[in-house]
């Protein structure tokens, strides 16, 4: 059973189309990365797993099980923009929302206490949300978001605004979560992030799915036909390359379409050249977002 | 606990916290207290009153006035001339000096004479005056009891009786205007107060994205009902301590003040109306305030908003005035059905007149019917609005949206 499986869902706002036709899985242990540029219907599809909003046509599920208010309980979101009630401390915050996801106010105390500490908040605990500063106040805001345990987490740009400390505190906890079994979702621009985290993709633009899979799978689909070198000695003509690109510290060979990477490095070792790096050039996520959107930094 | 109950409790338990709620509730009675206090302080150290006699001339050309120069706190001083009289008023030994001319019996006339810029003659010289020549020219004619019948102004009793024609238990008059009056005022800043904090709230919501997490753990309709409700119930417990304080300070009022404030009655079935006309008014405005919180991307642009509906409120007490000169002006039915001014248009009238029971049952329905119809639209609005950010919606696209749902 997947944690949560989209079909076919469809969105419009007046007379845009926000998501077209989208349709996904994703597994329960599994982190998963939803990717797009601005304005691609990410948002608008998390709310609609969310059930924050419904969509037109199309169905969520959730451990098989349509949305609603049961189902509402085994799910935890982070919203990109984050904000908490100014005026209320840290504690009553956490419990008051904590207790809108069904969790008791003793069992929320105790849960809030464990993840202050571990986030090394502990000391705030009874402060204002708004004597904190925004990286705390993010902190404070993520713990809300798992602190009834769900089944599903929906991180929608996690890191935005975190110092290199806190990044790597989120990122630990998420691989902890993923490692507990949970469905974990992170949607972000940070490409970097996601190669390190997902275990597979889904880039949406205009609402439609782009591409979808596994993120060592699409990278080798987008592999160029080409080699990244560094070597010692005389390279002279190769035969099937058909380019050489020098690049600072080494050189790309672009291969015709018959001779494959193996072939070459063959080819390579039997002219006895000292071979300090081979590399299949790889496109970074980064790569494959530009190419598929189709823009340019 | 449900979510909805959830909600409710954190929200009631919000507003009574504020400082403006906090103070708006005791106002009344504090202030109440305070001038029932002061005036028993001052009324217990201040002495015995002085009565100050105002001395004024007069010169009797027509003969005869020479008797009851003693008129209240005023004492008449003849002269012989007009020029005796003029030199005593600018010497200050009276403050006006009068002429009775020799023809006065035939032609009624007097010529008053004063250094004092005035728009018309002070009641109490004209009644001292009047009772001067009075007493002089009937003195010695009828017996001296008719003539102190003839000067006393006159003293009118009216009772009102009900269709039966028993003693209606209401005798109107300003006692009975106070403290619907004030009720009226104080209703309509609470129900201004509860849309205030309604649309606050979820500008506030809005603008930290709160509204998110709030709609990913619980319903449109919990999160509406649950705030709507909370709010309400936090107006009331306001209203309600300002309702049961009234009848308590008036009780103290008349017994340290009497005279007046004994006379102040309130009206039957005051506080019932009351109760149900604040229920009624807080539904209607809670729902436009939903509607209004979840078009606006802010606050503060919320707030901005709020005003073009509670202004409304105010406008049975703009009028009010007229309410007293005209009571049976085709304004009034208007503005108890029509449902924005109806909660605070019936407190006034209560006070001033009483409400028939048809134009009671009508507004009642009418601002039901509203609080439907309003909700339907506010909950449609809510839903598509609620989580958009940033430029508020224009008017036209609002409608168009409401139109095809």
């Amino acid at each position: 059973m997947f944690a949560a499986e989209v079909s076919h869902i469809v969105k419009s706002f007046a007379d845009k189309v926000a998501v077209s036709d989208l349709s996904f899985a994703v597994s329960q242990g599994e982190m998963f990365g939803l990717i797009g540029p601005n304005g691609a219907g990410k948002t608008t599809t998390i709310r609609m797993m969310m059930d924050i909003i419904k969509p037109d046509s199309g169905e969520v599920t959730i451990f098989g099980e349509k949305l609603g208010e049961a189902t509402k309980n085994r799910l935890g979101y982070l919203p990109e923009e984050r904000g908490l009630y100014k005026k209320l401390s840290v504690l009553e915050s956490i419990v008051y929302l904590a207790s809108l996801k069904g969790v008791d106010k003793q069992l929320a105390v105790e849960k809030a206490d464990q993840l202050l500490e571990k986030t090394g908040m502990l000391a705030t605990k009874s402060k204002k949300i708004e004597a904190l500063s925004r990286g705390m106040g993010q902190i404070i805001q993520f713990i809300v978001t798992i602190i009834h345990d769900p089944q599903l987490v929906i991180l929608d740009e996690p890191f935005a605004g975190l110092d290199p400390v806190n990044t790597e505190l989120l990122k630990e906890i998420f691989l902890e979560l993923r490692n507990q079994g949970k469905a974990v979702i992170l949607s972000t621009h940070q490409m970097n992030q996601v190669e390190e985290l997902c275990d597979r993709i889904l880039m949406i633009n205009n609402g439609k799915n782009v591409l979808y899979g596994d993120l060592g799978e699409i990278k080798a689909r987008y592999r160029g036909n080409s080699v990244l070198l560094d070597f010692e000695g005389e390279l002279g003509e190769i035969p099937g390359v058909t380019a050489k690109r020098q690049h600072k510290g080494y050189l790309e060979l672009i291969l015709d379409g018959e001779t494959t990477p193996q072939q070459l490095l063959e080819r390579l070792v039997g002219r006895g050249i000292a071979i300090n790096r081979f590399e299949v050039a790889t496109p970074s996520l980064n790569e494959i977002f530009l190419k598929e959107v189709g823009r340019k930094p | 606990m449900n979510k909805t109950q959830l909600i409710f409790r954190h929200e009631f338990l919000n507003a009574i916290k504020r400082k403006g709620f906090i103070i708006m509730t005791l106002i009344v009675p504090v202030l109440g207290l305070l001038g029932i206090g002061i005036f028993s302080l001052v009324s217990a150290t201040a002495g015995p009153t002085v009565v100050e006699i105002t001395t004024i001339g007069y010169v009797d050309e027509a003969g005869g006035f020479d008797q009851y120069t003693t008129q209240g706190n005023i004492e008449l001083v003849g002269f012989d001339t007009q020029d005796e009289a003029t030199a005593a008023l600018i010497s200050g030994d009276v403050s006006e000096y009068f002429i009775i001319p020799a023809d006065y019996t035939s032609t009624g006339l007097i010529n008053r004479y004063t250094l004092a810029r005035e728009l018309e003659t002070p009641p109490s010289i004209t009644t001292a005056i009047k009772n001067f020549l009075t007493s002089n020219l009937l003195a010695g004619k009828v017996p001296s009891e008719t003539v102190e019948l003839v000067e006393k102004p006159l003293s009118l009793v009216t009772t009102r009786l009900t269709e039966t024609g028993e003693v209606a238990a209401e005798q109107g008059g300003f006692g009975n205007l106070i403290i619907p009056g004030v009720f009226s005022l104080l209703l309509a800043l609470s129900l201004q107060f509860s849309c205030v904090y309604l649309v606050q709230g979820l500008g506030d919501e809005k603008e930290s994205r709160l509204i998110e997490v709030l709609l990913s753990s619980v319903s449109t309709r919990q999160l509406l009902i649950g705030k709507v409700l909370g709010l309400g119930v936090a107006g009331l417990v306001q209203v309600s301590v300002w309702l049961a304080s009234l009848p308590l300070l008036l009780n103290l009022a008349s017994s340290t003040f009497g005279g007046f404030f004994s006379e102040i009655q309130l009206p039957a079935n005051f506080i019932v109306l009351g109760m149900v006309y604040f229920i009624l008014g807080y539904a209607l405005f809670a729902a436009l305030s939903a509607g209004i919180g979840a078009i606006s991307p802010s606050a503060r642009e919320g707030q901005q908003l709020i005003p073009m509906f509670t202004l409304l409120l105010f406008v049975p007490l703009w009028f009010s005035s007229i309410l007293f000169v005209f009571p049976d002006s085709p304004l009034w039915p208007v503005l108890t059905i029509f449902p924005v001014t109806a909660p605070i248009t019936v407190m006034l009238r209560l006070g001033v007149t009483g409400v028939p029971a048809w134009q009671l049952a009508v507004s009642i329905l009418v601002l039901a019917l509203s609080i439907v119809g309003v909700l339907l639209l506010a909950i449609r609005v809510f839903r598509t609005y609620l989580l958009m950010y940033g430029k508020r919606p224009s008017w036209g696209e609002i409608f168009r949206n409401l139109r095809s749902g």
